[in-house]
């Protein structure tokens, strides 16, 4: 049983090799992109193939650790290349895979004539290789490798396009900040390992093993401190609060990127290692706390900035930092399956938004670019009325939109209707649960609202380009298409796996991922007192959930359909808060001040004044002594004989006296 | 009757002529010949001491350093006729290129 496992991770690496090492010789791009993306197939039919061995297996037997061979041993310390085969990280290799290769599809039409296509594809398969050692790992060790090889690609794939100084800074901003997630995350491997081994004689970093021995940790204390670097860690590459102004940046890379990386995989890492990481963060009740209003205020805070973006895939990138802020919500109300539920559901519909806006961006560019015009393809101030030249890029984009916003039956419904019944009910932070749900819900209402601005401002109403503009206007190529309409698919029925127990049918996804939960949930339960929530008030809240989004859907059309001089008098209205929230609350503005100008500074002062004037100081005041003293010295090298001759009778006299008279 | 140190005297004095005359002079052929005064000086001193104390060792000496005054006199002439076709010279004054 699962002895192909190791395939999953080998056809993306070779995928890698080949087309970073020979893409430049192979020229043909077909080549170049089918390699990428038949890798990419490939790990996918492993994966499904391992789901389906998994799920032939009763449900009490679906952990497996399949170890290829031993990486490093020394004393007591074990790191094997080995690979956890369970429900959870089932569920995300289909994810990454299957999106993954998607978006590599997609990919080959819309990278279509750039220069470095090559380059492109190779650190796709890197990414995909790197994300699923991050998944499959089945230590802390391999998965942290997983960590820094997804943030590596990261960094590549948004400086992409190397001659613009805009994305190198996006790129080096993106890895900085990402280093100080990686800092927190390695603190709390090394606090963890030693605690356990140091006081229980347990040194390992297995995570069956560190499951299996949770029980020995206490509650709190300690293991308070290792969840908060685990959580600082996924901060940082999920882009929450405080390190998430990296994120909205990164739209620089290629849009392609921006789906597969900075939308439906790579940030979703920080939720997926504090789920695998979840018989410690239940020991944490106090982190769990810090989870949850993280993960509320983020979602609320990146919400209200998705609403005043005009750059179409700003806006999406905000909703991305939002919509993570839901599933740390749910990993810190406890609700783990739920909040992988909507990593997955947010995989299709968010993967399906982005590669829609790269479709219309395209196309936009396309037509701009034969106008003659120089304005930016991205500003959807310029847009407008796409749907009639763009219909299937319309009908897909609609879909996964509804999906988001919430509305019955699409994914985006059950799996966010979910977190918030599991943020108003939990047994874990007692009053503050108001808060939370308060948070998320108010995050649904901006969610329902930016995104129908989004498509009412893309799709709908005049188009504003120049009618010569206009005619160059066009519906993608199949191989874009295709991928749209396999994602909006997804985004429709996606929710139906997960469908909550109050339908009178048993939720498929969370007994899927029940035995690397249920232990957590356990103790949850045991740990406090259960409040018994009637159905009624769970329908209640499900039907106050859509009516939320449906009034956001409601205000997003009056202004931007019906009165579409609204907006306009808004500004105007209340100057500051639009001021505030257009330049995303002067956040950067604040990091620039508080953080990156003192380093900034004080990098200068260690330049200017420590390295120039102390240590090259210190270095050319030897070489001026040593200079003088031989200018002085060269003096007796007159090139006299005579002298030479003298100072050698001389010596020999001085050598004589000492020997007679010691 | 002349004792041993009728000779070691008669042996320093020739030795510090030639070493004075080394230091002084500057014809390069008199300072050669200044060389060869105190090398002869120290063989008196090698043969009287040897003579005296009764050890061969001393005389044997004489006739290396003999050997090596008669090699140095070739190759210091070799070397004069070689400078003197250069400068039209052998004062050691003009003889002072290998300086800063």
């Amino acid at each position: 049983m699962f002895d192909n496992i190791w395939l999953i991770p080998l056809f993306p690496l070779i995928g890698f090799l080949i087309n970073g090492l020979g893409g430049k010789a192979i020229k043909e791009e077909k080549l170049i992109g089918g390699i990428g993306s038949l890798a990419v197939l490939g790990s996918f039919a492993v994966s499904c193939e391992t789901l389906f061995g998994l799920l032939s297996l009763p449900a009490g037997e679906r952990v497996h650790n399949v170890t290829l061979f031993t990486w490093i041993k020394a004393g007591t310390f074990q790191a094997d290349v080995a690979f956890l085969i369970d429900p959870l990280s089932c569920v995300m290799l289909m994810v990454v895979t299957g999106v993954g290769f998607l978006i590599h599809l997609y990919s080959i039409g819309y990278m279509h004539g750039e220069e470095g296509f090559y380059r492109f594809f190779s650190y796709l398969n890197l990414f995909t290789f790197s994300m699923l050692l991050l998944v499959m790992g089945n230590n802390l060790l391999l998965m942290f490798v997983g960590w820094e090889g997804v943030g590596l690609c990261s960094y590549l794939l948004i400086g992409y396009y190397f001659h613009k100084k805009s994305a190198c800074d996006a790129g080096k901003k993106a890895f900085v900040m990402n280093r100080v997630g990686d800092f927190g995350f390695l603190l709390g491997i090394f606090t963890l390992y030693w605690y356990l081994g140091q006081n229980h004689g347990i040194w390992t970093i297995r995570f069956t093993d560190l499951a299996s021995h949770a029980e020995l940790l206490p509650v709190g204390g300690v293991v308070t401190l290792i969840t908060l670097f685990f959580f600082l860690g996924a901060t940082g590459k999920s882009a929450q609060i405080p390190l998430y102004t990296w994120l909205p940046d990164a739209m620089e890379g290629p849009t392609p990127v921006s789906a597969l990386i900075h939308a439906a995989t790579m940030v979703t890492a920080g939720v997926y290692m504090i789920a695998r990481m979840n018989f410690l963060f239940i020991r944490a009740p106090e982190t769990m706390l810090v989870v949850a209003l993280v993960g509320g205020a983020t979602a609320l805070f990146a919400a209200t900035i998705g609403t005043a973006q005009n750059d179409i895939k700003r806006v999406l990138a905000y909703s991305t930092v939002s919509q993570l802020g839901y599933m740390f919500l749910a990993m810190g109300v406890g609700a783990f399956s739920a909040g992988i539920f909507h990593l997955m559901t947010h995989a299709f519909f968010k993967a399906c938004l982005f590669l829609g806006s790269g479709a219309v961006i395209h196309s936009m560019h396309y037509a701009l670019h034969h106008a003659h015009s120089e304005d930016d393809p991205q500003d959807m101030r310029n847009m407008g009325g796409l749907k009639e030249q763009m219909p299937k890029t319309y009908w897909t984009f609609l879909v996964a939109t509804i999906a988001i916003a919430g509305i019955p039956p699409f994914a985006g419904f059950f799996s966010k209707d979910e977190i918030l019944w599991q943020a108003f009910s939990n047994p874990l932070h007692g009053k503050l649960n108001w808060l939370l749900w308060g948070c998320g819900a108010a995050a649904a209402l901006l969610t329902a609202f930016y995104m129908f601005r989004l498509v009412f401002m893309t799709f709908h109403g005049q188009c504003r380009i120049t009618p010569k503009a206009r005619e160059h206007l066009h519906e993608s190529p199949m191989v874009i298409v295709l991928p749209l309409i396999v994602l909006a698919f997804l985004s429709a029925v996606g929710g139906f796996f997960g469908m909550p127990k109050l339908f009178g049918v048993a939720n498929m996804f969370e007994g899927f991922l029940a035995p690397v939960f249920n232990l957590s949930e356990e103790q949850m339960k045991a740990g406090h007192e259960i409040v018994q929530h009637s159905h009624q008030l769970e329908w209640g809240m499900m039907g106050m959930s859509i009516g939320i989004a449906a009034i956001g859907i409601v205000i997003a059309f009056i202004m931007y359909i019906k009165d579409t001089t609204l907006p306009g008098r808004f500004t105007t209205a209340f100057p500051v808060l639009h001021r505030l929230v257009y330049n995303k609350w002067y956040v950067d503005e604040i990091y620039d001040f508080l953080i990156v100008n003192p380093c900034k500074a004080f990098s200068r002062f260690l330049w200017k004044g420590f390295d120039v004037v102390v240590v090259d100081g210190l270095v050319n005041a030897l070489a001026t002594l040593v200079m003088g003293a031989s200018r002085q010295l060269k003096n007796i090298q007159t090139g006299y004989v005579h002298n030479y001759a003298l100072s050698m009778a001389i010596g020999v006299v001085v050598i004589v006296a000492c020997y007679m008279f010691r | 009757m002349l004792t041993l140190n009728h000779y070691l005297v008669v042996g320093a004095v020739l030795f510090a002529i030639g070493a004075i005359g080394v230091l002084t002079r500057r014809n390069a052929i008199v300072i050669f010949m200044c060389v060869e005064l105190m090398l002869n000086a120290v063989n008196l001193t090698f043969v009287a001491l040897s003579r005296y104390l009764g050890n061969i060792d001393g005389q044997i000496f004489v006739f290396f350093v003999m050997t090596v005054a008669a090699c140095e006199a070739a190759v210091g002439l070799a070397l004069m006729i070689a400078f003197y076709n250069n400068r039209e010279s052998i004062d050691v004054e003009d003889m002072k290129l290998m300086k800063w």
